[in-house]
């Protein structure tokens, strides 16, 4: 790892100071994909802010919604009896990320800053339609996720919530790499209480997480397995490497999508 | 260059330590606890768990900056003078190790698995060490071990 430095700011006015101070600063959550990241030395930050001291962790819920801390860990909300009653999708998708001691450090706003094109979390929060609480503003999923790597956060701006709608049923499951447990094809299946539903699928796009209309359609006249068969998945824009081709990576999604809307 | 304290295995200490050193690395280099280990280094293999704070991490994974003012449990801090902890007892006694070299990160996992869920599954313990590999045993009695210090660890 080369030299760099290391902050940890007490709230977060002074976190974004220290941002905008670094020629380029790295937000430090629970650095499980930045740690290894910077052993590689794919990236040389000149400044690691740690943001562990300000306050934004914790699970709560407000109205009709689930507000998540971004700062907590995935063990957090695989065991916050919160989550396991108002939205038991997102506590089986966050025990079944890595391994025991990356859910108890990884971050669901770490991860959703990162926006790793195989991540469980973006899945979930399209398919949800949840909404991403920032320092400066909130982001709807929608216009979240803008590509491989890549989201609609300024280079200053800090995820500090996770804002989830209660839906009337939803489902994740993937299609885990057997050594790495990321998605390989994950798809999460959502029905809202106003009838729509939402398809998101991790792991395949080429630009990262995405919706998929085609599925969607289907499954909003027919919430059946057997809807999912009659939707041509195009494998274009798909991820072809080492784990799957694209083609086989078409087929897993007609597979897992009809794992999840019979996990309903 | 930073000063960190840190609590480990009951004892303070305080270093100056450069900003991006690894927890492993303080633990091993700096304090000479050598029983943590460096198996991979890239988060697979779990050689390096060590306890922060109550709860199971890899060492390899965390720089010591941010564990500053943690307790930190290793290896080492489990025994009670001569006297095995329960878990790495019951890895002696069922011979769950042969090379050793993931041993001090399965039986610290271990601990933490069984301090959580008493009554575990053979299931559910090979879930619960997804995070620590082993090239020797083909882990049928780490399972074993696990399932017999958990009925002691409990009764």
């Amino acid at each position: 790892m080369y030299a760099t430095r290391y902050v940890k700011p007490e709230n977060l006015d002074a976190a974004i100071s220290a941002l905008q101070e670094a020629d380029e600063g790295k937000i430090l959550a629970g650095g499980m994909t930045l740690i290894p990241t910077l052993k590689q030395r794919l990236a040389v930050p000149d400044c690691l802010i740690d943001i562990s001291a300000l306050g934004l962790s914790g699970i709560r819920q407000q109205d009709d919604r689930l507000i998540i801390g971004a700062m907590s860990c995935h063990a957090d909300v695989e065991h916050s009896d919160l989550v396991v009653s108002e939205l038991p999708v997102l506590a089986r998708l966050a025990g079944g990320i890595g391994d025991r001691q990356v859910r108890n450090r990884g971050t669901i706003g770490g991860s959703l800053a990162n926006n790793d094109p195989a991540a469980c979390y973006p899945a979930a929060v399209l398919a949800l339609a949840a909404s991403i609480q920032t320092s400066i503003r909130l982001i709807e999923a929608d216009d979240f996720f803008t590509g491989m790597f890549e989201t609609a956060l300024a280079e200053d701006e800090i995820i500090t919530e996770i804002h989830f709608p209660k839906v009337a049923k939803a489902a994740y499951v993937k299609f885990g790499n057997p050594a790495s447990r990321y998605a390989m094809v994950g798809v999460c299946v959502a029905q809202h209480g106003d009838g729509s539903v939402r398809v998101a699928i991790t792991g395949a796009g080429q630009d990262g997480v995405f919706r998929h209309a085609g599925l969607e359609d289907a499954l909003q006249n027919n919430l059946e397995s057997s809807a999912v068969d009659k939707v041509d998945i195009d494998d274009s824009g798909l991820m072809s490497d080492i784990h799957a081709s694209a083609d086989y990576r078409a087929h897993l999604i007609t597979e897992i999508t009809k794992r999840a809307v019979c996990a309903l | 260059m930073a000063q960190v304290t840190l609590h480990v295995n009951g004892q303070t200490t305080v270093h100056d330590i450069a900003d991006n050193m690894l927890l492993v690395d303080y633990i091993r280099e700096t304090l000479g606890l050598t029983g943590t280990h460096i198996g991979c280094d890239t988060s697979q293999c779990g050689a390096c768990v060590v306890h922060v704070n109550g709860v199971s991490v890899k060492s390899c994974t965390m720089l010591a900056a941010q564990a500053d003012g943690a307790e930190i449990t290793t290896i080492e801090g489990i025994s009670t003078g001569d006297e095995l902890h329960l878990m790495q007892q019951a890895f002696h006694d069922q011979h769950g190790l042969q090379c050793g070299y993931c041993t001090p990160g399965m039986v610290m996992s271990a601990i933490e698995l069984v301090e959580k869920n008493s009554d575990l599954s053979e299931e559910e313990i090979r879930e619960g060490l997804e995070g620590n590999i082993c090239r020797c045993t083909g882990y049928h009695n780490i399972v074993k071990a696990v399932q017999s210090a958990a009925t002691k660890m409990t009764s």
